[in-house]
């Protein structure tokens, strides 16, 4: 009797999920009258603003990861290592922007850095471009802090730092070719955790006048019918498809195997 | 002045003194253990001498040179950790390549010095392995390699074999003697293991609450204890209690019979001070030129094989001797009545 609720809960649950997805998908497959087709696949691949937003939005993200881990990386090694008493505070920084709603933040950077302050960062594209960046790791920053914490937290990064010092290394050799290959697999969890919240957020772009993929994703949803479930689907399929990617990468890194 | 020179050493974590007014010289070539229980400051001296501890006062010097207060990266120095600390992202061959290639070797010799380096510990065909394809006996052999592979000019051992098990714990620490005597490079070995260190060391550094109780070569330490400490903690000791009677010829009594040290004793007639034996210098029953002869009953009898370790009650304590196993001689009985004899000469007065 137990097992069958077992059951039936997760069967439950997996509708939940699934249901959706499933009508979904099914809609995006219906813009030819009474046959399923992939036209509304075709229209969105078609309209050259997907790719444009699309390639933009995925330029910002490397740009985004790229920062995020240089940022993060190194932070979170120095508090693992030498102040594991400040951990707390960092753990509780990295939380912020989960609980401050983007359009504060995106607010707060017009205000501090518009064209009349002593750094007019939304003067220029390239300007604001960085300022997104900038905003985009912040809402990446719970994500990729506690990736790489994680990723730290398996291999004994003390004894690994004082091994490589006593062999001559230098705090930059150290990170780039001791902690970093340690942590790359917990690296890339949170850089394509990066990737979906960058190519999936509206609110900053949209407030920056950015050509972002969310936007355009937004607009076309108040346009359309067809095409917008359409986009959904792809925008899972990428989601998915990193994370593919992450296992693929854990695969091919053989002292990874170790771990597992 | 010494090859290696510790001058003065002080550590202080807080309020704590860890290490105090600690001065050591360590020869060229020289394999010297740190010995003590934990918390004795044996490896903060060592960490002190690696550069990942800045000494609170006091100087460090090697070969002439001051390390003070260089870097642990600027200091030439060889280390090995208990927990192996192999980087795991690398191969056996990378892994002893890097101190090598950090230093910018060119890579026909790095590649030259590798191959030398896994010959000298006996893995050369592992070099494509990664860590985790390795037993422990094989990381660490593969860690002594690489700390030795740019030729530091001090190694330096933090109980590389406590993880370990007994075995490939013994054929190790012969190799990695044996290594460093090939390569005549001077050494310092922290354990907590006493066998260890006696079987190893040239000279071993008793420690205990951040001093050095006693320096001095095996043999020394373990037949001339200086302290109550060391006497307790190298080797297992023996106490009896004798009373003084002539304290100028050294005649004392243990449980009423007079015996004859052959040494002054510093403590005044009457007075009582502890007799210290080790197990091998007491035999059961009578024994040629040992000529104190105590009765006792056997209290316990353990058969380790080669040797049977006998504890009996002497005067009021228990005092445990060793004798060789022979086919023809049982251990004794529990609870029978026997004898105990041993030299006058080989009793340690312990100091109170």
């Amino acid at each position: 009797m137990k097992r069958l609720v077992a059951w039936a809960v997760l069967l439950l649950g997996c509708l939940y999920f699934l249901l959706p997805l499933i009508g979904m998908t099914e809609f995006s497959l219906k813009m030819r009258r009474g046959e399923y087709s992939f036209d509304a696949y075709a229209r969105v691949f078609e309209d050259p603003r997907f790719w444009e937003t699309f390639s933009y939005s995925l330029t910002l993200a490397a740009a985004t990861i790229v920062f995020g881990v240089l940022l993060v990386v190194p932070t979170a090694y120095w508090v693992r290592l030498k102040l594991p008493q400040a951990r707390p505070i960092i753990e509780f920084i990295t939380l912020l922007p989960l609980v401050i709603p983007a359009i504060v933040i995106v607010f707060g950077y017009i205000r501090l850095y518009n064209t009349s302050s002593f750094l007019p960062l939304t003067g220029s594209a390239l300007g604001t471009d960085i300022l997104l960046t900038m905003g985009y790791a912040t809402l990446a920053l719970p994500y990729m802090y506690r990736a790489v914490d994680t990723g730290l937290r398996t291999i004994d990064v003390a004894t690994l730092t004082e091994a490589a010092q006593s062999l001559g290394a230098g705090w930059f050799t150290i990170l780039a070719r001791i902690i970093l290959p340690n942590v790359l697999v917990a690296v890339l969890s949170g850089a394509f955790l990066t990737l979906a919240i960058v190519i999936g957020e509206f609110t900053m772009a949209a407030l920056l006048n950015r050509p972002a993929f969310g936007p355009f994703m937004q607009l076309l949803g108040a346009n359309r019918a067809y095409e917008p479930p359409a986009l959904a689907v792809i925008a899972f399929a990428i989601t998915w498809g990193c994370m593919g990617l992450i296992q693929l990468v854990t695969r091919f890194s053989k002292h990874e195997r170790a771990k597992a | 002045m010494a090859f290696l020179d510790l001058t003065n050493l002080e550590k202080i974590f807080g309020t704590n003194r860890v290490v105090k007014d600690f001065s050591l010289g360590i020869e060229k070539g020289e394999f010297v253990s740190l010995l003590g229980p934990s918390g004795c400051g044996k490896t903060t001296v060592l960490r002190m001498v690696a550069g990942f501890e800045m000494p609170t006062s006091g100087g460090i010097s090697i070969d002439g040179q001051d390390v003070t207060d260089q870097r642990a990266n600027q200091r030439n120095i060889g280390m090995m950790f208990q927990a192996y600390a192999l980087f795991p992202n690398m191969t056996v061959a990378d892994n002893v390549a890097f101190g090598l290639k950090v230093k910018g070797v060119p890579r026909a010799e790095r590649e030259a010095r590798v191959k030398e380096m896994l010959e000298l510990i006996g893995l050369p065909e592992l070099g494509t392995r990664f860590p985790f394809q390795l037993s422990g006996g094989q990381q660490q052999r593969v860690a002594l390699a690489r700390a030795l592979a740019p030729r530091p000019r001090v190694l330096l051992l933090d109980e590389p074999l406590s993880a370990l098990d007994a075995k490939v714990r013994v054929s190790l620490r012969n190799e990695i003697r044996d290594i460093q005597r090939e390569l005549g490079i001077t050494t310092i070995f922290v354990t907590h293991d006493q066998e260890e260190a006696m079987s190893i060391s040239d000279r071993i550094v008793v420690m205990n609450g951040g001093i050095a109780e006693q320096v001095g070569a095996p043999f020394e330490i373990y037949n001339n204890p200086n302290t109550r400490f060391v006497a307790g903690f190298v080797g297992t000791l023996n106490m009896l209690t004798a009373k003084v009677e002539d304290a100028a010829t050294g005649t004392v009594t243990v449980d009423g019979q007079p015996l004859r040290l052959g040494k002054p004793v510093t403590a005044a007639k009457g007075a009582t001070v502890t007799l210290a034996l080790r197990p091998e210098a007491i035999r059961l029953g009578r024994a040629e030129g040992r000529e104190v002869v105590l009765p006792a009953t056997v209290a316990e009898v353990n058969f380790l094989g080669s040797v049977i370790r006998i504890k009996a009650r002497v005067a009021g304590t228990v005092v445990a001797l060793d004798t060789f196993n022979r086919p023809d001689q049982p251990p004794p009985p529990l609870g029978s009545p026997t004898e105990i004899s041993f030299a006058a000469a080989d009793a340690i007065v312990l100091p109170d």
